[in-house]
């Protein structure tokens, strides 16, 4: 059964036709990356399956019972509204003090619930959003573009908490990613949007595609030829990251 | 008690500082400052309106309000800049209001009172409508708390959790009508947002939740009406302008200690 089923779905904005007839499913604990460029429906397509975007044509269908967590691409606090991180978790309502300590244990930040929202830092920040798509203990949880803004360091810690969480809790990913290395390193599946699904498959298929060559060009060789590379050799996970970061410096 | 009435229009100014407080955080959250100033300047055009259909002053002021409040929700987010559209609908509700105030002929009008409220004035009636509109707010933004927090932080995660930001939207656009139509008699249109903005502002340095500077915001408030009730009457200054005054002196004051406590 598919946690998600996204069945030709059209998307507009305004008189603009984003999205036009994308159909993916999601199946329980896989990650699926979406990538591609600017202005491709990427976050539209997001947008749409937790219901922020009304789809033009076509339908999305959550499996029964199926909770998702969703990490916002950016959030902006106003500095006027006060608020700490463990009211933030709260809202909108039913959540104990025990799920609040155990979804930023699980975001990797356990002491940060009585911080102010608005003086965290940007990796914090992001780790906060994550706690708070974790609390509802979703089993597909999605991403968009969730590392923009944090160093290389910061997106690649971040990336390995993604990685353990869906170790711990075995919840599926869906994320948009523009690290294109993390993506080919760290997906099981990979769909290369650019207003339609140009091609999808596993990050080696989709990385020789000519469609997704046509879109991001052969420099991404580098990247694919690590993944294989490290998938080679150990499963080391700080090591893993470490070689990552410093093979794209 | 509601005989005397310093103490009739001590009533009505904490009537409308609880109104105004958990909105007023509202507005100041959500950037709506201006969105709080066009509603309010409408209002005299629901003035104009309801003394020309012997109506009700607050009905009409309400009607008038909730319309402005909505054409303003519905035109947002349409890519037009919103501050000069507001500038626009704010100021142009004001003059239209004036100019159709004039054309009651046979009614003699105390405009001023309207502009800059009367609060000295403020009858038995007046004070159980001023009462019943506060307690319809506070009940209406107690009751949906928790949503408007959450579309006010970020409407996508709002969808992420079930709630639909535009509804709970119009649930704060029905709350400022009210507010409105309640703070007229008392602060007059020209002076409503400022009762909505400045206690609400002036609680943000010594607030760490939500919930605390709604709560601030109102004793500030309330604070603000006794305090510029009784200096109106020490100096003989009007009163709306008074109450406004002493809320933004606590504003100051808040600020300044605020940032002498986070330089420390």
């Amino acid at each position: 059964m598919s946690l998600v089923q996204v069945e030709g779905l059209s998307v507009r904005y305004g008189a603009r036709t984003v999205l036009s007839r994308v159909s993916l499913s999601v199946q329980p604990g896989e990650i699926v990356t979406i990538v591609g460029p600017n202005g491709s429906g990427k976050t539209s397509l997001l947008r749409t399956i937790i219901g922020a975007m009304k789809p033009f044509q076509g339908h999305v269908t959550r499996g029964s019972g199926v909770t998702i967590g969703y990490v916002p691409q950016k959030l902006h606090i106003d500095k006027t509204l006060p608020i700490t991180v463990a009211r933030f978790l709260k809202l909108p309502s039913g959540r104990t003090a025990t799920d609040i300590d155990q979804a930023l244990t699980q975001a990797g930040v356990p002491d940060l619930s009585k911080a102010q929202l608005s003086q965290l830092s940007g990796g914090q920040f992001q780790r906060v959003l994550l706690a708070r798509a974790l609390i509802g203990k979703p089993d597909l949880l999605l991403l968009d573009e969730a590392t923009q803004g944090l160093d290389q360091r910061g997106s690649a810690s971040f990336y390995q908490q993604i990685d353990q969480v869906r170790q711990n809790t075995g919840c599926a990913v869906l994320m948009i990613s523009h690290e294109l290395h993390v993506v080919m390193s760290a997906s099981d599946r990979v769909i290369c949007l650019n207003g339609h699904v140009c091609c999808e498959g596993t990050p080696a298929v989709v990385a020789s595609a000519p469609e997704y060559r046509a879109l991001f060009g052969t420099g991404t060789g580098g990247a694919l030829a690590l993944y294989r590379h490290e998938h080679d050799h150990g499963h080391d996970h700080d090591k893993h990251t470490h070689n990552h970061t410093e093979a794209v410096e | 008690m509601f005989d005397d009435f310093m103490v009739r229009a001590a009533l009505a100014g904490i009537g409308v500082a609880i109104a105004a407080a958990p909105l007023g955080c509202f507005v100041v959250w959500r950037r709506m400052a201006y969105f709080g100033d066009a509603t309010a300047h409408a209002a005299i055009l629901g003035v104009a309106l309801s003394l020309a259909f012997s109506m009700p002053i607050f009905i009409g002021t309400m009607a008038v309000a909730l319309l402005m409040a909505l054409t303003v929700s519905v035109i947002s987010g349409r890519g037009y800049a919103m501050d000069t559209l507001l500038g626009v609908l704010a100021h142009s509700a004001l003059a239209f209001g004036l100019v159709a105030v004039s054309f009651l002929s046979g009614v003699r009008i105390d405009l001023m009172a309207y502009l800059f409220g009367d609060i000295l004035a403020v009858s038995r009636g007046d004070l159980s409508v001023i009462w019943g509109g506060a307690a319809l707010v506070v009940m209406l933004t107690g009751w949906r708390w928790s949503a408007l927090l959450t579309s006010t932080l970020n409407e996508d995660l709002a969808h992420a959790s079930g709630i639909d930001p535009k509804r709970e939207q119009l649930v704060l656009t029905f709350a400022l009508a009210i507010t409105v139509a309640v703070a007229i008699k008392v602060v007059g249109v020209l002076l409503i947002a400022a009762m909505l903005i400045i206690p609400a502002a002036a609680a943000r340095p010594m607030s760490r939740t939500p919930e605390g500077m709604a709560v601030a915001a109102g004793i500030i408030g309330m604070l603000s009406a006794v305090v510029g009730l009784r200096a109106a009457y020490v100096f003989d200054t009007p009163a709306g302008p008074s109450i406004v005054c002493v809320a933004a002196i606590a504003f100051l004051t808040s600020s300044v200690i605020g940032s002498l406590i986070s330089a420390r």
